[in-house]
């Protein structure tokens, strides 16, 4: 009881049954999540899988169907309010204001977040200087790039200097360089107590998570440590190389027992039911059996995609139906 | 005193907003002149100089002082003489006159007796403004005795002697513009922010919904209040509008009409989801304020139906507020019951926007 009671203190954010309908749409079901502090957090999950949805329910945005949550230790939605000071939220749309400049952002969110007047200055210049805005600082935002946006709208929740930080999909139009330098600057922070909850497309991104959840049509498809979900992952994976990878795609497709075939450049990669033995022999006979030539065969240890893939494919049940 | 801070920087960035947003920023004031204009020399309700002919057969000095007495309220300009009804009738038959006045030979026994109309007024009905106005001229001859100088027009005309439409217009004119400019711009900053995203960002900040609201209401009230100080500027200048009241009174009324219309637009905020919807709402209250308030037409013949609508609106309450203050100079303590509709109306909008914009997108 003691430990538990404990180990709920580390938690930043803590779910249970978190649940959300729009009208008949059932956009987030029966999500539990247990966030620990000072962790980046990642949601993995394809469009419309309900990241959104569950980020603004923790940031008191919406109000959940069913299910409790409670952020940083108050519960949501009641203690929203006690909140606000100790969260900061980047959008997945761009929520600053277009026809202001960097500069009159930052300041009216300052201002907004009643920063005392002596480190204000201190602050916005700091940011500025992380995110490489401080040449930008007299461009109105509406006419930025992307990831010029998406650095400045990071920059702006980071100033009231939250305990927990909620970015959807951050670096959706970050170029790879600077997405690097975006995520060394997250570690930066997480080395400084924050808490981050971020979503995201991307593997590379997912992989570099402490922790992270797939969500699949508003269901949890999975959590862990990217590499717990690798090592545990309900699949096996067989990369095949063979002259004919089209059709011998095709043919392994037919088969039940294959779960999904990807080409990746000359080589296939396929995700085999856990429960078919030795899928790499099985795999080769296919191919073999379709009447086209195995170079190699060889079971692969998976990797975050295939983790992704086998936790979102639909259930054995719905593919028969 | 941080509510302080928030309320002052959402109020500072919606007027840095609204002065790079060069379209809105000419409607504040190119709007009203543009109206003024519109109203004071296009729009004539009352329309003067009405080609008339006169057919006097008394030939008294009654009935020329009469009729120097219709001529000089300029309603009519005396372009035709005729010597009977029929050559009248004719005039007008073919579009020369649009009134004729005919004076039977015992015009000024008749005067006299009052039992009968002392004297007959033709009336081109084919344009019902023409009708509205002509028909008003027939009433002193029916009811005022002949003496030294008759106070011919002396009831209809005591605060507008000329009978100016200007006059009655421009206090009316100032509760157009200001139902148009405040519900609307309100109404479209907030659904702005929601429509663009912003609101999601601002919902997530320590900014209540009241000072959210408070802080999107303060630069209007100042605008309201520029918009009203034009029209009563160009009023006095281009059309010799009086301000007959106190001016503290006239602005204490305007400053409550103000804020009642931005509490209006807040609520339109929390009911419209896009600018598109704002801007429909809005001028779903516009018309009937401009139709039913007595802005147009006299409040008095409406029907009983419209009339109830109009007590709804607030434009119709200070409608009568204004001219009140400004055209007769009464007091507010006069108006007690006016100002006190405005004030539950603004009380109720108000609530109802607070009530219903609680921060949450759902
Ligand atoms: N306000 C809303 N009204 C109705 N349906 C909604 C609303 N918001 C989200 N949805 C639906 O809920 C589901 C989940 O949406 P959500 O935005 O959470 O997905 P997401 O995982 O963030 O997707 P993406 O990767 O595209 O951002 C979608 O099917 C979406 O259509
Ligand atoms: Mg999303």
């Amino acid at each position: 009881m003691v430990r538990t009671d404990a180990r709920h203190a580390d938690l930043a954010i803590r779910t249970r049954g978190l649940t959300r309908d729009f009208g008949a749409l059932r956009a987030v079901d029966h999500v539990d999540l247990a966030v620990p502090r000072s962790r980046i957090y990642g949601f993995l999950g394809p469009n419309g899988s309900g990241k959104s949805t569950t980020i603004r329910m923790l940031c008191g945005l919406l109000t959940p169907t069913e299910g409790e949550a409670t952020v940083l230790g108050h519960a949501i939605p009641a203690e929203a309010e006690a909140l606000r000071r100790k969260v900061g939220y980047m959008t997945q749309k761009f929520s600053l204001y277009e026809d202001l400049t960097v500069r009159e952002n930052l300041d009216f969110m300052a201002e907004v977040y009643a920063l005392p007047r002596a480190t204000k200055r201190e602050r916005v210049d700091a940011l500025c200087e992380r995110y490489e805005l401080t040449r930008l600082l007299d461009q109105r935002a509406g006419t930025m790039s992307g990831g010029q946006k998406q650095r400045l709208a990071l920059g702006a929740a980071l100033l009231h200097e939250p305990e927990l930080l909620f970015l959807d999909e951050p670096t959706s139009a970050v170029d790879p360089e600077n997405r690097r330098a975006f995520w060394e600057s997250l570690f930066d922070l997480v080395e400084a107590g924050t808490t981050i909850l971020v979503s995201t497309h991307y593997m590379d991104e997912a992989g570099r998570c402490h922790e992270l959840a797939i969500l699949d049509q508003g269901r949890l498809a999975a959590a862990g440590s990217p590499e717990a979900l690798s090592r545990d992952i309900d699949a096996q994976v067989v990369v095949l190389r063979t002259d004919r990878p089209r059709r011998a795609g095709k043919a392994l497709h037919a088969e039940p027992w294959v779960l999904s075939v990807a080409q990746i450049g000359n080589e296939l990669r396929v995700l085999a039911a856990s429960e078919h033995d030795d899928a790499a022999v099985a795999v080769a006979d296919t191919v073999r059996r379709a009447g086209f030539g195995v170079e190699r065969c060889d079971p692969a240890p998976a990797s975050l995609e295939d983790v992704f893939v086998a936790a979102t494919l639909p259930t054995r049940q719905e593919r028969v139906a | 005193m941080k509510f302080l801070r928030r309320i002052g920087a959402v109020a500072a960035k919606e007027v840095r907003q609204l002065r790079r947003d060069r379209l809105s920023f000419g409607m504040i004031v190119g709007l009203p002149i543009m109206q003024l204009l519109l109203f004071g020399y296009a729009i004539n309700m009352d329309p003067r100089h009405l080609s008339a002919g006169i057919a006097d057969l008394s030939a008294t000095a009654a009935s020329r002082q009469y009729v120097q007495d219709l001529a000089r309220s300029q309603v009519i300009d005396i372009t035709h003489q005729a010597g009977s009804a029929a050559a009248l009738e004719e005039l007008m038959r073919a579009g020369q006159i649009s009134v004729g006045i005919y004076l039977p030979p015992d015009f000024e026994r008749r005067l006299q007796q009052q039992d009968r109309a002392a004297g007959q007024l033709l009336i081109d009905g084919s344009d019902t403004v023409v009708q509205g106005a002509a028909a008003s001229l027939a009433m002193p001859a029916r009811t005022t005795p002949v003496n030294d100088r008759p106070p011919t027009l002396e009831v209809r005309t005591y605060y507008n002697p000329e009978r100016r439409s200007p006059v009655n217009t421009v206090p009316g004119l100032i509760g157009i513009i200001l139902t148009m400019t405040m519900t609307l711009f309100t109404a479209v900053a907030i659904v702005r922010e929601r429509e663009r995203g912003n609101l999601e960002l601002l919902i997530t900040t320590p900014i209540r919904s009241t000072e959210l609201m408070v802080a999107k209401i303060l630069p209007y009230i100042v605008i309201g209040l520029v918009q009203a100080t034009l029209i009563l500027l160009l009023g006095d200048w281009l059309f010799r509008v009086p301000i007959r009241g106190n001016l503290l009174d006239a602005y204490t009324v305007i400053l409550l009409f103000i804020v009642a219309n931005l509490a209006l637009g807040l609520m339109i905020s929390t009911l419209a989801t896009n600018q598109f919807q704002a801007m429909q709402m809005t001028f779903f209250i516009l018309l009937p304020s401009i139709l039913l308030s007595g802005f147009m037409f006299p409040f008095d013949g409406m029907p009983t139906a419209a009339q109830w609508i109009a007590e709804v609106l607030p434009m119709t309450h200070f409608m009568r507020l204004i001219r009140g203050v400004v055209l007769r100079g009464a007091e507010l303590w006069e108006l007690r019951g006016e100002l006190a509709a405005l004030g539950v109306f603004l009380v109720l909008a108000l609530t109802v926007a607070v009530r219903r914009f609680d921060k949450t997108l759902d």
